[in-house]
């Protein structure tokens, strides 16, 4: 197979595009790619500071290696989230990959910084990637308004987008459906969140990564399994092996058609919210779902099951600020 | 020729020459979901793996 552009010895397909690439000509489809989407979606404007969340994975670290060649001098930051050997080794790839580029790291260990790790909150009643990706959430907006970053950068890729995109329609979920976006304008207590990747499917993120020799975590998070959206990916990409391209194709007309028409439920969510009366996060509680979330995690087991039936007085949280029903 | 799988690590051994493409298939992986890396370099699915090689499967779906 030979290289669209260039007609060398092609290393990867891009069968969505039904095309075929050398590594050269590759890197430069990702780095085009990552460039239109920020124009398009206005994500990044000059001069703003830029923060990258990290875990170690290939999505994160594709996207910080793009934008620090695109020109953009982003930082990251990388939450231990003490699962074991597993956050070991992911911490130890996105340091590796910060000093080989001279980037700054900004890391955050969740033991110290809130008392409680990922493995204690999944012994609440939440699933444990939701609980992780509430925390995630909420410490990575927190390091970038303390920091004063113009804007939080995810590598969420098309497959992760596609995959929330999928359940969030399977259980018609209008909120959730009305802020699926590739990029969350700045709010009140809220940075602008953007992804950059959203043109990429993983196959690629994890070629680029691949051909540019960045060592990332490949070994699964030992808490995903059970996790919704593995499913959801497995059974798009089986459509995606018959249907090249159904998965861009499903997300596109959905931000084209659909999420347009969903702007004034968009901003009814956004006005909804307030402050969480414990640590002033953006809610539409009295208390946010992540204090909530530490309460339980670090109460002691004992007490646990008396205090349960106490949480039903809560107000449910607003998709706006918690409760998400996706993976971080 | 040795096939070096994730999730759980492992190793397998297959007999060459056989089409990469062909490989996924012996292996029941969709090829959306996997990445092949002979040495340390990608190939794409016709491309043609010998006796002698040994492959990485890399999965690229991530739940985290
Ligand atoms: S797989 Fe789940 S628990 Fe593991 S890092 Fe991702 S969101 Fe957190
Ligand atoms: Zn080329
Ligand atoms: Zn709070």
């Amino acid at each position: 197979m030979k290289c669209r552009r260039c007609e060398e010895q092609a290393v990867v397909e891009v069968r969505h595009a039904h095309a075929a690439y050398c590594p050269t000509c590759f890197v430069e489809r990702c780095r085009e790619q990552v460039s239109r989407a920020i124009g398009e979606h206005r994500m990044i404007r000059s001069g703003e500071k830029v923060l990258v969340a990290v875990s170690g994975g290939k999505d994160s670290l594709a996207v910080w290696d793009l934008l620090l060649d695109l020109g953009y001098p982003a930082d990251g930051v990388y939450l231990g989230l003490g699962i074991g050997g597993y956050s070991d080794r992911s911490g130890d790839c996105a340091r590796a990959f910060a000093e080989r580029r001279g980037a700054t790291l900004i890391e955050i260990d969740l033991a110290s910084e809130v008392g409680f790790t990922i493995p204690q909150a999944a012994n609440t009643r939440r699933m444990p990637c939701s609980a992780c990706g509430l925390a995630k959430r909420h410490l990575l907006n927190k390091t970038a308004l303390d920091h004063g970053y113009d804007v939080l950068v995810t590598g969420h890729n098309l497959d992760d987008e596609v995959a929330v995109l999928f359940g969030n329609t399977l259980q018609w979920n209008m909120p959730y459906l009305a802020r699926q976006r590739p990029a969350l304008p700045e709010s009140s207590g809220f940075a602008r969140r953007v992804k950059p990747l959203v043109r990429l499917t993983e196959r690629e993120t994890a070629a680029y990564c691949v051909i540019r020799r960045i060592d990332y975590i490949v070994e699964e998070c030992p808490m995903a399994s059970g996790n919704r959206h593995l499913l959801y990916k497995e059974l798009l990409n089986t459509l995606e092996e018959r249907d090249p391209g159904a998965k861009a194709t499903f997300l596109n007309g959905f931000a084209d058609r659909v999420a347009p028409l969903l702007d004034d439920l968009a901003a009814q969510e956004r006005d909804s919210v307030g402050t969480c009366s414990r640590c002033g996060s953006p809610t539409t509680a009295e208390v946010c779902a992540f204090c909530r979330l530490r309460d339980q995690a670090t109460r002691p087991p004992r007490r646990r099951k008396k205090r349960r039936r106490d949480r039903s007085v809560h107000a449910e949280e607003s998709p706006v600020t918690g409760g998400e029903s996706r993976r971080p | 020729m040795k096939i070096r799988l994730h999730n759980p690590r492992r190793e397998v051994e297959t007999t060459g020459p056989l089409r990469a493409s062909d490989l996924c298939k012996q292996l029941g992986l969709n090829r959306e979901s996997v990445l092949l890396i002979r040495g340390d370099e990608l190939v794409t699915g016709d491309a043609l793996l010998q006796e002698e090689d040994v492959v990485e499967v890399r999965p690229v779906i991530s739940g985290g």
